[in-house]
């Protein structure tokens, strides 16, 4: 009985130990706030914010060294939820960044690729498959419309196109007229 | 003949409301006859639309396959008249969203002449599996206006015991006569079908729950069921009792969860069209190519049902039933509660087109200058579901998204009661219809940026990787270089070691996104899964 007890507690010690260490050998270094504020943003890993990804942009938003309104991808809604969380005053989007846009994804013309592989080295996500002299694809449903495979492109063979809408992704529109809020509201 | 003793329960809420029914059930069902050009949307249904199978130009023949099924939840489409096909393009079709969809056009050719069908005599003793597959062939989908692959909600979860199944008759729905015209007519086909469901499903109970203002439909539906132990019930009338979730709590006192599913409590639920169109199937090897609609309203002076194909022009229907419809008429495809308003009457029938109302002003309900919220309680007291309908315009209006859903928004089941009563005038159902659908969208994208920043964080960490391995190969190699020892072979082996671990992970990341992708298709369903007037 005791030596059972024994057993499973020296087991217990040994996995807690093993789990300790395992947590402070493998931890991806997060910090909290910066995971928060990373968790609202559209993850385009576009850098025109000036950051060079989303998480970089997270990062300056924590310590306080960039203003909410640069991701253009997130727009408004973006700006909104970082003003809640943050606290500060919501503000239109910094024009100089860029412009709110419809959702766009990148397609390979398929005759003109040279493969290179130059486009697949400078996605963010790793949403291009191909390999050295074979013809590339772009995955749609992974990538994230970034644009960042357009400029390496040696025979400017990757195109943008907007997202298609289908049935399942249409969104009601908010009702045209609204009542006043009246007294009570 | 089944004692009708079965002790009926209520619904929280309602409304009594004119039902405008008669007119539209003076005359029996007739013929709609063959329209010159067929259109036939390649998503009519739940889930995946449906991928093309035929070309254009090719000749096609009456309930010949034209799109096969494009996933699990998915539903065929068939050609609901001979001809040729000459057109596979997107087109408007009737949606709220005006988009166009994929559709197949078919010019016909009047002789209207049918693939060699498969008919089926021993039905009753069939295998079950081999009475799905021709259900799910046939291209059968719920014709309450939920239009859910039938087959597969006939294939419930394992770990579900189903006990009961209801099959809906109570068409609760103002102007709209289809199932109770069909019911009239074709009562054996609708019990025969609901038989076969049964057998399906094996289960016990089997009831048919029709309003009182059908007497008619409940006389023939009751001779054609004698004897085989289906029960047929009329329950009171009152709008909305033929939404899914209040026709079974008024027929068996359950509730089904906040969020779920009747299967979760042992039921399941069909239409007494699907039910007649699984006969069609099952017994006569028939595809769902047609459908009784309709069409009635203020602006048609011959209102009536006609057995309509699929995919014929909504104008080639009301031409047969004496329009004169002005400016201020709308079409809309359903009813005054729940239908949507057509842009115009070029837009093709579909397999959930239940009714056509050429509506007057006089037709549709609560038109009036939107006025502030009074804060009178109508709509609470009305909401068959018990919600509270002002607060969740509150948040809609104010586009908060986590409050709404405290207020348990997707358990609403868009019937329209809340704005009926409304003596302002709001039009609430169109804040709620807003908000789900701007919920999804933000669920839609909070995934993507998931999937994104998981697979940037990985090309990170390889990037990382393999910058560090370079490193170590420089190294291994200048030791070799010095001692010319074996160290370089180690330094290899730890190389492709390296090289087989990045392949475990990027495939362990394509599991998950296919993981998550199969997850996502099963919730799609899930919520639009409440037809009310199913
Ligand atoms: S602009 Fe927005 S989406 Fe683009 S990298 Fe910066 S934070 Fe990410
Ligand atoms: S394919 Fe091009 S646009 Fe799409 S995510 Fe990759 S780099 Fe960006
Ligand atoms: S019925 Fe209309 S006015 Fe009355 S409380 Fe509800 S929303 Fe307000
Ligand atoms: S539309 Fe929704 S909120 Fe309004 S009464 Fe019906 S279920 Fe209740």
């Amino acid at each position: 009985m005791i030596s059972a007890v024994l057993a499973i507690t020296t087991l217990a010690v040994i996995f807690g130990s093993l789990l300790g260490y395992a947590a402070v050998r493998f931890r991806v270094e997060g910090d909290p706030v910066v995971d928060q504020i990373d968790s609202l943003l559209p993850q385009t890993q576009c850098g025109q914010c000036g950051f060079p990804g989303c998480r970089p942009y997270a990062e300056a938003l924590a310590s306080g060294e960039a203003e909410i309104n640069r991701c253009p991808p997130g727009g408004e809604a973006t700006i909104q939820a970082l003003a809640d969380l943050l606290g500060r005053e919501p503000m239109p989007l910094d024009g100089e960044v860029g412009e709110e846009k419809r959702r766009m994804v990148a397609y390979v013309v398929e005759e003109e690729c040279i493969g290179c592989t130059l486009c697949l080295q400078a996605c963010p996500v790793d949403a291009i498959l191909g390999a050295a002299k074979q013809m590339h694809q772009v995955i749609e449903a992974e990538c994230t419309g970034c644009e960042l495979c357009i400029p390496p492109c040696p025979v400017e063979c990757i195109h943008m196109h907007p997202v298609e809408q289908g049935l399942n992704e249409w969104k009601w529109p908010f009702p045209k007229h609204q009542p006043p809020m009246g007294s009570a509201a | 003949m089944v004692a009708t003793t079965r002790k009926l329960h209520h619904f929280h809420g309602g409304v009594h409301m004119p039902g405008h029914k008669e007119a539209s059930t003076r005359l029996p069902v007739a013929a709609a006859g063959v329209p010159e050009r067929i259109v036939i949307a390649l998503q009519q249904h739940i889930g995946a639309p449906a991928e093309p199978v035929v070309k254009v130009g090719d000749r096609v023949l009456k309930g010949q396959m034209i799109g096969r099924a494009g996933g699990y939840v998915s539903a065929p489409v068939h050609a609901s008249s001979s001809g040729t096909v000459t057109a596979i393009e997107p087109l408007p079709v009737p949606h709220p969203s005006g988009l166009t969809i994929p559709c197949v056009v078919i010019e016909t050719d009047g002789e209207d002449r049918w693939v060699d069908l498969q008919p089926l005599e021993e039905y009753s003793e069939a295998d079950v599996d081999l009475l799905r597959a021709r259900i799910r062939d046939a291209g059968i989908v719920g014709l309450g206006g939920a239009a859910f692959p039938t087959a597969v909600k006939l294939t419930p979860p394992a770990d579900a015991a189903i006990d009961t199944l209801i099959i809906n008759g109570a068409e609760c729905e103002p102007y709209i006569t289809c199932d109770d015209m069909l019911m009239r007519e074709r009562p054996e086909e609708v019990i025969q079908g609901v038989a076969i469901m049964r057998r399906i499903l094996g289960v016990r109970e089997c009831v048919v729950g029709l309003e009182d203002n059908k007497p008619e439909a409940f006389r023939a539906l009751q001779a054609a069921a004698a004897g085989t132990g289906i029960e047929v019930v009329q329950v009171p009338t009152i709008y909305p009792t033929g939404g899914e979730k209040q026709l079974i709590k008024v027929l068996t006192g359950k509730e089904v969860p906040s969020r779920g599913i009747p299967a979760q409590i042992g039921i399941v639920c069909q239409n007494v069209a699907t039910a007649a169109a699984v006969y069609r199937s099952v017994r006569h090897g028939e595809p769902l190519i047609s459908r009784i609609v309709t069409v009635t309203g203020g602006a048609v002076r011959e209102p009536r049902n006609l057995d309509t194909l699929i995919g014929t022009p909504m104008e080639h229907l009301l031409g047969r039933c004496d329009p004169h419809l002005t400016p201020e008429d709308k079409l809309i495809m359903g009813g005054p509660m729940m239908g949507i308003p057509l842009r115009d009457g070029s837009l093709p029938t579909v397999k959930a087109t239940n009714c056509l109302l050429a509506a007057t002003p006089g037709d549709q309900p609560n038109q009036g200058q939107t006025m502030p919220c009074i804060r009178c309680g109508e709509c609470t007291r009305v909401c068959p579901v018990n919600l509270l309908p002002q607060q969740m315009y509150w948040h809609a209006r104010a586009r908060e998204f986590d409050k709404i859903q405290d207020y348990n928004l997707f358990d609403c089941i868009e019937c329209g009661c809340c704005s009926y009563v409304c003596p302002s005038h709001i039009p609430l159902v169109q804040y709620y219809r807003f908000a789900k659908t701007e919920i999804w969208d933000q669920e839609r994208e909070k995934k993507k940026a998931d999937l994104a920043r998981r697979r940037h964080e990985f090309k990170q960490m390889r990037i990382e990787r393999e910058k560090r391995e370079k490193a170590e190969r420089h190294k291994a190699a200048a030791a070799r270089a010095t001692a010319k020892t074996s160290a370089g072979k180690a330094g290899a082996e730890a190389a492709t070691d390296a090289d087989k671990q990045a392949a475990i992970q990027a495939a362990m990341e394509r599991a998950r996104a296919k993981r998550e992708a199969a997850a996502r298709a099963e919730a799609e369903p899930k919520k639009t899964a409440n037809d009310a007037d199913a």
